[in-house]
């Protein structure tokens, strides 16, 4: 077991390797002089130059991939092209906060109830429940973001505003009240889109073990059948789903894009489309690294949890 | 004496669609105190709807339409669900059919066990724990207390089937369901489990059902037998005179189909025509009369009723009387072989010398660290001759080789080393390097037919495709056709088969379109691994006796594979038992029967439950598993197993060939003559007879 931890986290570090690269080259190949489209049209060749020299970008590239990556490394993450050339790295963080608190309060939400959507629809399968069920799940997951979105907006919070649940959020600031007030519509648009996907894996989870002949030694050996399902089945069926949710970790903090705008939520998505827009290079750079060692380590942290989970695997 | 579990006139159907099917018709059965009844049947008998349905378990769309289940006067048919969860575990207790399957793959051993005393007994946990560790002892698992802290896939499959029955024990149930508790295991585990199944419920004072398809396994354990065939009940008697004087054709049937070690190459075995009716399509009349040989009109109108012989005796079959008053003769003695065939001769079909083929490559890790070698040695130079008309049989428990070894030899392997010829040319290891005419002469039957057929090709099409890819010639539609024709006609199929597909064939038949596929290019050798484990004892013979024929008449040679000695002896004339990779003795298969044996054929031949209650079981038993080919033990392979081990030089110096005569070797420290003595001497006393 320790072996395949420390194999899955060089594999990571590879993996960032790996991306990092891609994210250079990539950004290299952005249309456009940089300088120019930061500085404006009128900008001198004086002002050009200068700028080009304070970001290094005169340097061979090879150069300024190292530099790059060791100032990634060592936690300094340059300058931003925008105006007062703000430093990255507190900019990103700030908004990587807000974005895990937005992935905390989706989990709280989604993962209990669809969990035991799932677990209902499959203990009581082709029933109404269960058709019920599929039919809403599976309407929800078909609709984009933006839709559900605009729709508990108009529904939800204009409709009932006693209730004081802002429209719009700014930056999150306050106490917990007020915390729980802004991260609840964005967070519940994204449980919508995971609900039904959780739900349906869920139920095909237990369909499958139920079917499995362990479950009838337990039911034979006279067990209630609320241990045989709890205590022996869900212990098997929701394996796929803890990995899943796990995996899910990485969208919900690098990829809600279009939630965090519909709700004007200062998240990391919203900021990495600022900086598309800017060409902010540096920040673009930054955000997209970020993202993705979020992604990687979710999917490291799946792959640990379902071998801790799983003796088969455990003990290998 | 009143029985721990009577069933009468119970019938149980099954909804298919929007239909219910009847499954089991009017069944009745008892059971004594301390009795073990077998329940045997081929598959789409009933016997394990029955037998769970004797728990009151159901599936979920199934039900009993009629009759009753008395568990000690109790009926349970008429009890609830919630009820019954009192009684399972407690007074009624399952061992199941595949164990690994059966036992939740995330809880401990210890843990598994230990709910079922917690919950019946009201045992705290460390109690139930304790009892846990007891129990375990009690089924004769080494070192208890490491094994409660394992993880079921940790221990192999005799061991998971030692603790599925210290689980049925641990609350001393009146009734022990057995579901076909050793077909997954090998037969010296088997012989183990069987041994230790007998002693425990007899030590418990617990009844027992013993579901079974194997006759040898249920003439050995039960004292009493019931005898199903398509849902119903055909014959219910104490074993003796159940095996010794069968009074129903079926039972008569399924007993002269089993091959026998004796009976030699020269014979055929009497067979059962046609298949078992599905649910759909049971006759109004006997359920056997359509494959029965002594089927009066009445028999198909009428439904026999089930009738009491003697007091423990019931038989359904309109004549029963003629049959026991010697009226009625039924042939069930093995048929004399109609000799078409000329002998082997002396040419080698195919010579392979020192055949290797490992597994895995060692890591650079492991090679650093040491340790086990990483890889596994699956076959370790192995020689093998095939004569010309003859048979090889490689026989040998799972992790022997013997699959590798046969895939290598038809290149679905590559070899590691070795020398192939075959018919005197040397052949290429790997597929690429053999020509079409290499291909033509070598084919392969599988053990699962439905792993080979295309499920979207007919039959026809199937046949034709190979003899038009392996003919080497281009052929016309019609000779093709022609050839498909003969192909089935060979295989016993009438031509109508060609135009099914392969799921509306039984596995009998589609095992034979395997056959006749092989068959397509007039092959000179047919390797067949284990062609008929996955069919009925009736279905067997049909297809033995089917391989004996074609080699007849096609002068092909087999390689035939197989755990199973009795199937084999049955068809070849020269045996090779391998054990962890190696040859360990070959020879005439009369030769390798007899004394003397290596201690390892030994073993296993006194592992076969012998399909005759009075015929006493050899007691040499093989203790522990199979060592893991990763590693394999120094010295004799079989070091660690071996009952007739003579010291240090078995696990230090490589056994060398004895010759035994004949060409029979034999790769053991014991010398030849010393190894005569031992086994012509069976020791000790045999166990006690089942007690009644
Ligand atoms: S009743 Fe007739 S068909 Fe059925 S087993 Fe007896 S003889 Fe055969
Ligand atoms: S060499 Fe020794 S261990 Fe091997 S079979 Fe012979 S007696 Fe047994």
């Amino acid at each position: 077991m320790s072996r395949y931890i420390v194999r899955r986290l060089l594999l990571l570090a590879v993996t960032m390797l790996v991306t990092s690269l891609i994210i250079f080259g990539l950004t290299q190949v952005i249309p456009g002089d940089v300088p120019r489209l930061i500085l404006g049209r009128e900008a001198g060749e004086q002002a050009l130059a200068d700028f080009r020299a304070e970001f290094g970008l005169d340097d061979p590239l090879p150069v300024q991939y190292v530099n790059w990556l060791g100032g990634f490394v060592t936690g300094d993450w340059g300058r931003s092209f925008t105006s007062g050339n703000p430093a990255v790295r507190p900019l990103v963080m700030e908004r990587l906060g807000n974005s895990m608190r937005l992935a905390t309060m989706t989990l709280i939400i989604s993962v209990p109830i669809s969990i035991l959507l799932g677990v209902l629809a499959a203990l009581w399968e082709d029933s109404w429940l269960d058709n019920l069920i599929s039919v809403l799940s599976l309407s929800v997951v078909g609709l984009p973001e933006f839709v559900t979105g605009l729709l508990l907006i108009n529904g939800i919070a204009l409709g009932i505003k006693s209730l004081g649940l802002p429209a719009t959020s700014s930056v999150p600031d306050g106490t917990l009240e007020d915390w729980i007030r802004q991260l609840i519509l964005p967070s519940l648009t994204a449980t919508f889109v995971l609900l039904g996907y959780i739900a349906r894996l869920t139920r095909a989870g237990v369909l499958d073990e139920l079917k499995k002949p362990y479950v009838r030694t337990a039911t034979l050996k006279g067990l209630p059948y609320h241990v045989v399902i709890f205590k022996h089945v869900l212990r098997n069926a929701l394996l796929p789903t803890i990995t899943v949710i796990a995996l899910s970790v990485g969208w919900l903090i690098g990829g809600l894009v279009v939630i965090e705008n519909v709700y004007n939520y200062p998240g990391l998505g919203a900021l990495m489309v600022d900086a598309v827009k800017q060409k902010n290079l540096l920040m673009l750079q930054a955000i997209v690294m970020v993202t993705i060692f979020f992604f990687a380590l979710a999917n490291l942290a799946a792959d640990l949890l379902y071998a801790v989970l799983n003796p088969r695997i455990r003990l290998e | 004496m009143t029985p721990v579990i009577e069933v009468n006139n119970l019938s149980i159907d099954y909804q298919l669609g929007k239909r219910w099917l009847n499954a089991i018709r009017d069944v009745s059965l008892c059971i004594d105190p301390f009795e073990i009844h077998g329940l045997v049947g081929e598959s789409g008998s009933g016997k394990s709807t029955l037998a769970l349905a004797l728990m009151r378990y159901l599936a979920g769309n199934a039900r009993i339409s009629s009759g009753e289940i008395l568990l000690d006067g109790e009926n349970l048919v008429s009890k609830s669900e919630h009820e019954m969860r009192q009684i399972w575990g407690k007074k009624l207790s399952l061992v199941p059919q595949d164990p690994l399957a059966a036992l939740n793959p995330s809880y401990t051993i210890g843990e598994q066990i230990a709910e079922v005393t917690r919950l019946h007994e009201g045992l705290s946990k460390q109690q139930a724990f304790s009892r846990a560790v007891e129990l375990l002892a009690k089924v004769k698992i080494a070192d208890p207390e490491a094994v409660v802290r394992r993880y079921p896939h940790q221990l192999s499959g005799g061991m998971q089937q030692r603790v599925t029955i210290a689980m049925a024990l641990s609350t001393q149930p009146r009734l022990l369901v057995l579901d076909e508790p050793t077909t997954a295991l090998d037969v010296t585990t088997q012989a183990v489990i069987l041994d230790l199944f007998r002693d425990l419920i007899h030590d418990n004072k617990a009844a027992a059902l013993y579901v079974s398809h194997d006759l040898g396994a249920i003439a050995q354990m039960c004292d009493r037998v019931t005898v199903m065939y398509g849902g119903e009940v055909m014959a219910s008697a104490p074993v003796h005179p159940l095996y010794a004087a069968p009074l129903h054709p079926y039972t008569m049937g399924l007993l002269a189909s089993i091959p026998r070690p004796t009976e030699g190459v020269e014979t055929r075995l009497p067979t059962i025509d046609g298949v078992a009716p599905s649910l759909a399509e049971r006759p109004a009349g006997c359920v056997f009369a359509p494959r029965c040989p002594v089927a009066l009109p009445i028999c198909f109108d009428e439904k026999p009723p089930l009738e009491t012989i003697d007091t423990g005796r019931m038989g359904k079959c309109h004549r029963w009387r003629e049959i026991r008053s010697g009226e009625l003769v039924m042939q069930t003695a093995p048929l004399e072989k109609v000799a078409t065939s000329l002998p082997p001769d002396d040419n080698y079909v195919l010579m392979a010398g020192g055949v290797s083929k490992r597994f895995g490559s060692p890591s650079l890790f492991r090679r650093l660290v040491g340790g086990d070698s990483g890889y596994v040695q699956a076959v370790d130079d192995v020689s093998v001759r095939v004569r010309a008309r003859s048979t090889l049989g490689l026989v040998g428990e799972s992790g022997s080789g013997k699959t590798t070894l046969a895939r290598s030899i038809v290149a679905l392997e590559v070899a590691d080393d070795g020398q192939m010829t075959l018919l005197d040319m040397p052949i290429a290891n790997t597929l690429a390097g053999r020509s079409q005419a290499v291909l033509r002469e070598l084919q392969m039957v599988f053990q699962n037919p439905n792993d080979t057929l295309n499920p979207y090709q007919t039959v026809g099409q199937a046949l034709a495709r190979t003899i038009r890819r392996l003919s080497g010639r281009a052929m016309i539609q019609t000779e093709i056709r022609a050839k498909v024709n003969d192909l089935l006609d060979e295989v016993r199929l009438t031509a109508e088969y060609a135009d099914r597909y392969p799921a509306e064939l039984s596995g009998g038949e589609k095992q034979r379109v395997a056959i006749a596929r092989a068959f397509a290019t007039d092959p000179a050798l047919v390797i067949a691994d284990e062609p008929t484990s996955s069919l009925d004892v009736s279905v067997q013979a049909v297809v033995l006796n089917l391989l004996k024929d074609l080699r007849a008449r096609e002068g092909a040679s087999y390689i035939l594979i197989s755990h199973d000695l009795a199937a084999v002896s049955y068809l070849a004339d020269w045996i090779a038992v391998m054990y962890l990779g190696q040859i360990v003795e070959e020879g005439d298969t009369e030769d390798v029967y007899q004394a003397p044996s290596h201690p390892y054929t030994e073993a296993l031949l006194s592992a076969i439950p012998a399909p005759d209650p009075t015929v006493q079981r050899g007691n040499i038993r093989l203790e522990g598993d199979v060592p893991s080919p990763r590693n394999v033990p120094s010295g004799c392979r079989f070091h660690t197993r071996c009952p007739r081990k003579i010291g240090a030089i078995c696990e230090t110096q490589e056994p060398p060939w004895l010759d035994a005569g004949g060409g029979h070797r034999i790769r053991c420290h014991i010398p030849i003559d010393e190894l005569i003595a031992m086994q012509s001497t069976p020791p000790d006393s045999e166990r006690d007879e089942v007690s009644l």
